[in-house]
This record gives C-alpha cells, structure tokens and sequence, in this order.
C-alpha cells in the first residue's frame, strides 16, 4: 500500500445525549479515489467536520495525521492551509457573482490594496480548463446549472493547491451526464496527483470509481474494502451498510389496479413569465386507482413544474389544458383548493419548501390540515398528539416523542414526516417528488413499503424520480419527460433503464 | 437526574425565564437606587399604564416580526389616530361609543393599507412602512397645525388611560384597610388560575411522555409566578386598584397569547414565519396571513394611540414618536427571532415592562435623558445577545 495521505485515528465525537463517532479510524493513500458510505446518520458528515475542522481540535477524541504530521485545525481556514478543500452538497458561491470572482474569492490577486482583474480571470481560467468547463469566466453564477456550479466549486479548490479533495454527495443533485463529467474528472485529478474522497449514497458511482471504500454504520468504521482486489460489489457495500441483507428493496405489490381514471391531464402546458420561457408543451397523461405511475426525466426536464402546476400553480404559471380530477373538470387556483379536493404534493425539497424545521413534529404533521383537528378554528391539542403518535408509529418515525423539532431528525425520518403530513389531509392522489433523495438503504424500503400500502388502500400515486431502479421498482407504468414534454409511456414489463434514458434523452 | 440532564434542563428554563429573572434584578436595582421609591405604590401603578400603550404595539410588532417583517409606520399611525380621536371627541363633538369604534376600525384599515403592496407585490415592509411613517407624521401635523394640542374631557375616554376599575366592596377600616379588594380578588384568581392552567399542562405532557420540567424547578417557577403577581397586586390595590390600561393591555396579551398557541390562525402564522414556501404548499394563504397580521397591528397602533392619549387628555403633534422602535425594541428583549417563526406573546409584554421600568426607573433616579438613551441601548442587546448564546446552547 502506497503511503497514507491521511490518517485519522480512533476519532470520537459526542454530541449531548448521541456518539456521533466512536474510534473511527480512517485512512487515505495517497493518489487514490477513496469512497465513505455509510447510511444517513453513520456518521460521515460528522468525520468531515472534524477533518476540515469545522469541529475544532479538542471537541473530539483521537489524532488527525496529515501526510504524516500531527494536525490541530481550529476551523475550516487551517485545513485548507495545508491542502483540504471540502465540497459540500449546498455549495458555498455567492450566486450574483461572476464565475471569476468566486473562483478567487477569499485568495485575490493583488497588486497594491486594489484587485488585479486581468491576472484573477486569467488564473480563473485556467482552472475551469483543467475542470473542463466551458463558460465565460464573466457569467454569473445565477445563470449557471447545479452541474457548472460544482465544477466552479472544484475549481476554487484547485487554485488553493488542494491535496486532498473531499466532495459531499457531489452527484446526488446532478443529472446522469453531469454526473459522469464530474467523476471522470475526478479522476482526471487522480492522475494528476490529487487525492479525492468522495462521500456518496449512488452504489454504482462508488463501484465505478472507488480504489477504496470506507463503511461507516453508527460512528464505527465496520469495513475497509479494496476494489482492486475484487472487494467491492453492491451486495457486498449494502450488506455492511445496513448490517443485513436486503434481497428485494423494492417490495412487491399483489392488489390489482382499478380501471377507474382518478386523473387525467389534457393538452397540458405551462408558461412561466418570471422565466420567461415555456416550461410545458402538451402533457397528456392519466392516473388510475390504486395505481402508481412514475415520472422519469433528468433535473430540469419539467418533472417538478408538471406536479407543482397541477397542485394548484404557487409559482405563477400561465397555464393551458385541462385537467379532470375524479371525474370533474378541474383547475386548482392555489394549494389549498388542490388539497381541500384531494390532491397532495411532497415537495423534493423537504427542507427547503417542504417542513418547518423549527417547528416539531406534530405541528409538521398537521399542518395543511388543521381543520381536521379543530373546531371553530381551535385546535383540539389531544387529538392532535393522538393523531400524530398514530402518524408516528404507522411510518415508524423514529423520534422519542412528536415534541422533537424537525430540524433534530435525520434525512429519513424527516422524509416520512413529510409524508405523515399528506396522508394527514387524506388525499386521493399523492405525488410524491424524490421520496428518497438522501436517505438511507434501510429508510427508502420503509418508504416504498409505506407507498404499497397506501395504494393497497385505494389512494393513487404520481411518483417523479431521478433514479432509475426506483422508478422501474415501483411503478405500475412509467412516464417520461423531456424538456417539458412527455417523450413516451413505458409499461413495467416492458421497460428498462436503457429505454428510460432513451427516452429522456430525446 | 444525571448532571446533563440538570444543564440541559437549567438552560432551557434560562432561555424562557431569563427575562423574568432580568426584570426582578432591574427592579430590585431601582428600589435600592431610589430608596424604595420605584416600588411604592403610586410608581408600580403609573410604570404599569406607561406600559400598557407600548406593550399592546409590541404583541402586534411580535406577530409582524414572526412573519419576518417589520412596520415602522405604527408609531405615528398611534399618534395619528389618537389626535383623530380627540378631534372626534372635543371638536366634532361625537359620542365616545361612536369614536372608539371608528378609530379602531381605521387603525385595521391603515394596517391592511401598508400590507397591500408588502402581500400583493411582495414590496419590502421595511420600505411600505416606512413610507407610512412619513405619511403619517404628515397628518398628524396636519390635524394638529391649526390647533395645536388638543385637549379631550370625554370622562369615559380619559378613563381609560388614568381610571381604575371600581371597587364593590365598601371601604373597610379594619378589614385591610386602604386597599383595592377586588384588585386583590383578582390577583388570587389569576394566582390559582395561572397553578391550574400549569399542572394541568403539565399532566396532559406527561401523559403524552413530552418533556416536562422537574418537580422542583416547577415548584420555584409557580412560586416566583405566585409571589410576582401577589406583590404587583398588592401594590396596586394600595393605590386605585387596578388601572383600565392595565386590564386592557392583560386582555390583548391573553387574547393574542391564546390566538397564537391554541388556534388554526395562530399555527398558520408561525408556520409561515417559520418557512413561508412550505406553508404556501400547505394550503395556506401566505397574502392573506401577511393582511391579518398587519391589519392587526394597525387595530393595535389605534389602541395605543387611544391609551396614550387618554393617559395625556390631550394629543399633540408629537404623539407616538418613537413608539415603533419601543415596540420592536420590547418585542426583540422579549426573545422574538429575526430569522421568523420564533418569539412568544408573554415575552414581549415583558419585554415591554423590561424596557418601561429601566425609562422609569431612570426618570425616578433623575439620570439625564442622554443617558437613558445609551443605558435603553445597551440593555437592548445585551438581552438579544442573552437569548441568541441560550438558543445556541440548546440542541
């Protein structure tokens, strides 16, 4: 083995009432690509923040080694001294700024007290060539996709010399082509002598790229894995994941579908004024009883503005068609007639658009339907802890009591929050957008578990997905969409990964 | 108990009664500073109606910070109305049943006013309002040029601001003799109200295994609860007994206290404070909560204008100066957040009393004006910087 660029050693970390981490060791060589996965909660980010120092020396247990010296960051500033440039999934670049400017922002080029503007954009680029990114330096951040964004936020790293790159879910916001761009650069970067540490829930990427992978379960380092020596394989990484061996993640439905449509969408399209483009173009598609139907298509294909401009319009879009709702002509003016009427929408962005994080659980739960727990506009306090504990123990949100704030939960259970509070308003069609974005193996099976469920019961699903396997696992059809169109309909039998991408390609 | 537990319970309890606690310290400081003067009788009584026209615009500012905006027009919106009111009442020569209701109604309308383009155009409060600021000091000026201060009689309306509420029972001479009794009976009842209400809280969370604060803290909390309104009472009852404002400014707390924990409005206002995008997918109406909340705080800016003015008999073109910054400055001592969605009702009526006795306090002790500035100031952040480090302690 070639000598460790890093080296941390029987690290432990305590957060009141939790043991984030508990003697994780870990070790990088140099010049590799080392993969850390673990499950939500395993106590990666937590490992990140004491390598990069956001948790200062001292508030942990155990030794740092930095190509061989003892290192003691006070934060983040003394990590990237000496060559550690963490990259996080909310990216750190000021959004009003020009490429260039943020490239060199915090490390300006200087002559005198003022900034030397020609030699800046120069630096900038050349190091947006060598992460083969091609945008005017000058253009701002706003206009540039997720994708570009984080290659800008490698290319910042690369003008501070990094040694050691860690990136944080880099692709899990990012198309499959973006996601391939930014994992053969980096292993690009490997040639060139930078180490990567990639943190990442896709199995795949990490089988792919990985020369070493890390599990991380509860705070203890359960594996080390060689992938040159055949070490590495889905079943292999999953099993030490999760402690146990999930044969089918995707649990399989018996009841059959009704022929009933609940909803059918006609010559559907949207217009949106504040983008100034058309965002839809005659979407037709139908849902049934007891059915669920998955909408497949890359980020910013229309997945999201269709179930938003459905789900009675928040954004504002001039809209075109027509849609029937359980046999009626319908247009939902504002969420609240969609909800009142039956249709529920789970944002993909949970934390952003979907909960109050401040707020606790059962006030989450309840809130787009608080009539049904109060009377003359009082809220019966009983029945709303009743009804939450019910919540609670029916989606096993894993929580001492439905008191907890959100913001205290992990990714998962936030998720089957998020959930609980549509089931809460009792909706006949729920669409469900990213159920799983960022949660764990064990998390996503209750999840889809919960879905079976539900269709079982008569309610039907519009489930709008990124990843593949999930979207063949689950749906009873699939729909594909492509810049605002639906591209085609695929059965279950008949589809296949190779077909989706086709299809959303086109 | 484990030490951990003490802490996280002790820092908790820190952060929700921090203010009470530095309400006790400034008081007790003043009594000693003026040898006992700041508690007399006479002072609890005046310090609690100079509260009262401030605390009902800080509960109003409370509900408008929550939803992450501000209003600074409420100040001579207050002063307005109130000289509108004595207009009304000494030059139009229209009944007081007549007045109250209509100034009211135009504090409601003048709320709604500066909200429309903040909720329908998404304008900044800060700019709506501040544009109201200037309009209204502007006809407040207007509607006092010609007459300068005008003076109100109306003995009901002057009532409000200075009268107390009557004593049923005959002056005794040996049964406490001197003392207001129904103030007193009141106090007892908001005593054993106020156990009650907490053991049974208390009960109903522990049959649901919520978190509840240990048996002796609750026993010292309900005490301190206890001995406090005890002693306010008693204070009270030794001079008129309990002042108009004062029952006012209790019944716009309890009300709005009440609104925003146990009611579908109040949940729809913290939810949109807390994260306006998810309570617009929630079915609620962001516009329409941002025109409650400001047609709110305009019914209370005519309140505080009619308390205020009531408790000068008169309205000058001064009236109101400043009252926005008192409110906002109250609201923030009384732990409301910036960031929305966090800040209780009760906290910011102690802000208000916070901020009133140390104005009081200070004129009692004859400290100049200037001074009274810096110290108001300090005080100020200092209480924000208290609560940001305990809420940062708590995880």
């Amino acid at each position: 083995m070639r000598s460790p660029i890093l080296e941390m050693r029987s690290i432990s970390k305590e957060f009141p009432g939790v043991k984030a981490l508990d003697h994780v060791s870990f070790q990088v060589a140099e010049g590799e690509v080392h993969c850390l996965v673990g499950e939500n909660g395993a106590g990666k980010s937590t490992l990140m923040k004491v390598l990069s120092g956001v948790h200062p020396h001292g508030s942990y247990e155990g030794d740092i080694l930095f190509r061989g010296d003892k290192m003691s960051f006070r934060g983040i500033a003394d990590s990237e001294r000496v060559g550690i440039a963490i990259i996080y999934q909310e990216l750190a670049l000021f959004p009003e700024l020009s490429v260039y400017e943020n490239i060199l922002m915090g490390q300006e080029i200087t002559s005198g007290v003022t900034i030397d503007w020609n030699e800046t954009i120069k630096k900038a680029t050349q190091a947006l060539k060598r992460v083969r990114l091609d945008v005017n330096p000058e253009a701002l951040i706003k206009d540039l996709g997720i994708g570009q964004r984080q290659l800008v936020e490698i290319a910042k790293a690369l003008c501070k010399d990094v040694k050691l790159l860690i990136l944080d879910e880099p692709t899990a916001a990012l198309n499959e082509d973006d996601a391939e761009n930014l994992l053969s650069l980096i292993l690009d970067l490997k040639k060139n002598g930078i180490t990567s540490v990639l943190i990442s829930h896709r199995l795949k990427e990490v089988i792919e790229i990985a020369d070493t992978v890390t599990v991380l379960r509860d705070g203890r380092t359960i594996c080390t894995l060689d992938a040159h020596k055949g070490e590495v394989s889905e079943a292999v990484l999953i099993k030490n994941m999760v402690g146990r061996e999930i044969n089918n993640i995707y649990p399989s439905r018996t009841y059959p579908v009704s022929d009933r449509v609940v909803l059918a969408v006609k010559n559907w399209s949207a217009y949106s004024p504040k983008l100034g483009r058309s965002i839809l173009k005659d979407v037709n598609f139908s849902l049934r009883k007891g059915e669920i139907i998955g909408i497949a298509g890359l980020m910013g294909s229309g997945r999201t503005e269709l179930a938003k401009s459905l789900f009675g319009n928040p954004d504002g879009y001039e809209i075109d068609g027509g849609l029937t709702f359980l046999d009626k002509e319908v247009r939902f003016r504002n969420p609240g007639e969609a909800i009142r009427a039956g249709l529920a929408y789970a944002t993909e962005d949970r934390k952003g658009n979907g909960l109050v994080l401040i707020q606790d659980i059962k006030a989450n739960i309840t809130l787009a339907n608080l009539g049904r727990i109060s009377r003359r506009g009082v809220i019966d306090e009983n029945a709303e802890v009743k009804q939450a504990n019910e919540y609670k123990s029916a989606l096993n949100i894993k929580t001492p009591s439905v008191e907890q704030s959100v913001v205290n939960l992990s990714g998962g259970n936030q998720q089957k929050v998020s959930i609980a509070k549509w089931l809460f308003v009792e909706p006949r069609v729920l669409i469900l957008d990213e159920p799983s974005r960022g949660i764990d193996v064990g998390a996503k099976y209750e999840i889809y578990t919960i879905m079976n469920r539900l269709v079982e019961q008569g309610m039907s699903i519009i489930m709008i997905s990124s990843e593949l396997p999930e979207i063949l696992g689950m749906s009873d059809r699939i729909y594909v969409v492509s810049a605002g169109r639906i591209a085609g309909e695929l059965s279950r039998a008949e589809a296949d990964q190779e077909k989706i991408m086709h299809l959303a390609l086109s | 108990m484990t030490k951990l537990d003490l802490r996280n319970a002790l820092s908790k309890n820190l952060r929700d009664y921090g203010m009470y606690i530095a309400l006790m310290v400034i008081m007790t400081f003043f009594t000693i500073a003026t040898n006992g003067l700041f508690l007399s009788s006479r002072n609890i009584a005046d310090l609690m109606n100079q509260t009262g026209y401030i605390a009902v615009l800080a509960v109003g500012m409370t509900l408008v910070i929550v939803i992450r905006h501000i209003d600074l027009s409420v100040g001579y919106l207050a002063g307005f109305l109130g000289a509108l009111a004595a207009i009304g009442l000494t030059e139009l020569h229209l009944p007081v049943y007549l007045v109250l209701p209509a100034v009211l109604l135009l504090g409601v309308a003048a709320g709604l006013l500066t909200s429309l383009p903040v909720a329908k155009l998404g304008i900044p409060s800060f700019v709506a309002s501040l544009a109201g600021w200037l309009v209204y000091r502007g006809l407040l000026l207007l509607s006092t040029t010609g007459t300068g201060t005008i003076n109100i009689s109306d003995p009901f309306f002057v009532a409000l601001g200075n009268g107390s509420i009557p004593d049923v029972f005959p002056p005794d001479t040996t049964f406490l003799p001197g003392l207001h009794k129904v103030t007193l009976l009141l106090g007892l009842l908001a005593i054993v109200w106020f156990i009650v209400a907490d053991l049974r809280s208390r009960k109903q969370k522990k049959l649901y295994n919520f978190d509840v604060i240990p048996t002796d803290m609750l026993v010292l909390k309900l005490a301190l609860i206890s001995v406090a309104i005890a002693f306010i009472t008693w204070k009270l009852a030794g001079y008129n007994g309990l002042g108009w404002t004062v029952v006012i400014m209790l019944v716009v707390v309890a009300v709005y206290d009440w609104m925003s924990r146990h009611t579908t409005l109040g949940r729809h206002i913290y939810a949109v404070g807390g994260n306006p995008e998810a309570a617009e997918l929630s079915g609620i109406s962001v516009s329409k909560i941002t025109f409650t909340v400001f047609g709110s705080i305009g019914f209370l800016a005519a309140l505080s204008g009619i308390l205020f003015s009531s408790r000068l008999q008169s309205a000058g073109p001064t009236g109101g100066t400043l009252f926005e910054m008192d409110a906002i400055a109250a609201a923030y001592i009384g732990g409301v957040s910036a960031a929305g969605g966090v800040g209780k009702i009760t906290g910011s009526m102690v802000g208000a009393l916070v901020y009133m006795s140390l104005r009081n306090g200070m004129n009692l002790m004859g400290v100049d004006e200037s001074l009274q500035y810096v110290v108001r100031g300090a005080v100020l952040v200092l209480a924000v910087i208290f609560d940001v480090s305990t809420r940062r302690g708590k995880r």
